[in-house]
């Protein structure tokens, strides 16, 4: 999933201040699993505005509302009835879904309340990590299902590199050697020849270097 | 927890079960968690921490029940209303009413 976080209050408060009405739109897709976005949280952040706004002496009215996506058109088409009687969009979708309802009504301002964050899971209640940095060449079969894109701090291709030390990398005594982890995992599988297989080095073409990427399938269409 | 301010009360006590005794096992700690969270939020928009708090006691505990309200109440009282109350009573113009717990 896409994770985020939320922004802090104060900076809501200051994008918020040339608006009296504004509608909260909240995600029932990732922001909602990671619990940043979802229906909860739209109720939460418009308490905290509304208390905010009316003890500083200047009310705000806010139509809380949750799209089932944020980053599908349909379920943006729903805003549209309504979303010109408001001054300004505040949105805590993640920054894909924030630009695709700015995208679509040209007209209102759109705020975003979340810092997105990465594409990682959640390893227990509340806490989420990253995993997958979308680099469009997947090799995981080849590294034990570990990415070395992203769990290797340097995204190297063939590590360890010097800076790990019993398994930790240099960059923090929290963050595990993403290439240790590769090769144990490699050598447990018995695949250890795999190692040999990784290109030489790595085409970041399928990546972001190519500036916005887009997909297009002809049998989806 | 933030409806309450927004419905007028100018302190809200959680109560939950004992600690270690919960029937959901750790429902009350994640209550005390998300109580934090509220606790700072009140203090960011200037409503105040202390007009929140969390007490801990098992369903036959009537009189210690009595207790912290008296308690609670007490010091709300000291506090004076919450200032979403200050700001409706200047914008209705009428005097400062009475605490609500
Ligand atoms: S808008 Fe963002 S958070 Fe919501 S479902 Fe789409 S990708 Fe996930
Ligand atoms: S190799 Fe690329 S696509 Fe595969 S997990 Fe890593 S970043 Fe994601």
């Amino acid at each position: 999933m896409i994770t985020g976080t939320p922004k802090p209050i104060e900076e809501i408060l200051q994008m918020l201040e040339p608006y009296d009405t504004i509608i909260l739109a909240g995600c029932y897709g990732c922001v909602t699993v990671c619990r940043v976005g979802g229906e909860k949280e739209v109720e939460i952040l418009a308490s905290t505005i509304r208390l905010a706004r009316e003890a500083s002496g200047r009310k705000i009215a806010i139509r809380e509302v949750c799209l089932e996506r944020q980053c599908d058109p349909e379920y943006i088409e729903t805003m549209r009835p309504y979303v010109e009687d408001y001054q300004a969009v505040l949105s805590i979708a993640c920054g894909a879904g924030i630009q695709f309802l700015a995208e679509k009504y040209m007209l209102t301002p759109l705020l975003p309340g979340i810092n997105t964050g990465f594409l990682g899971v959640t390893e227990r209640q509340g806490e989420w990590a990253e995993r997958c940095q979308g680099c469009g060449d997947c090799v995981l079969h080849l590294t034990g299902g570990i990415c070395p894109v992203t769990r290797c701090a340097k995204s190297l291709f063939h590590g360890p590199c010097g800076g790990s030390s019993k398994g930790i990398c240099e960059v923090g005594k929290d963050v595990p050697c993403g290439w240790q982890m590769i090769i144990d995992r490699l050598k447990s599988l018995n695949q250890m020849d795999n190692y040999s297989k990784l290109k030489p080095y790595k085409g970041w073409n399928t990546s972001r270097d190519g500036g916005p990427r887009r997909i297009v399938r002809e049998d989806m269409i | 927890m933030l409806k309450a301010f927004e419905n007028g009360a100018d302190g809200v006590m959680v109560m939950g079960c004992l600690e270690g005794n919960c029937h959901f096992v750790n429902g009350n700690f994640r209550a005390r968690a998300r109580l934090a969270r509220v606790s700072r939020i009140l203090e960011t928009i200037g409503i105040g921490a202390e007009r929140i708090r969390m007490f801990n006691l098992s369903a036959g505990e009537g009189a210690r029940f009595a207790a912290f309200v008296s308690e609670f109440a007490a010091e709300v009282q000291q506090l004076g209303p919450s200032p979403i109350n200050v700001a409706r009573q200047e914008a209705a113009k009428i005097p400062t009413g009475e605490i609500r717990v």
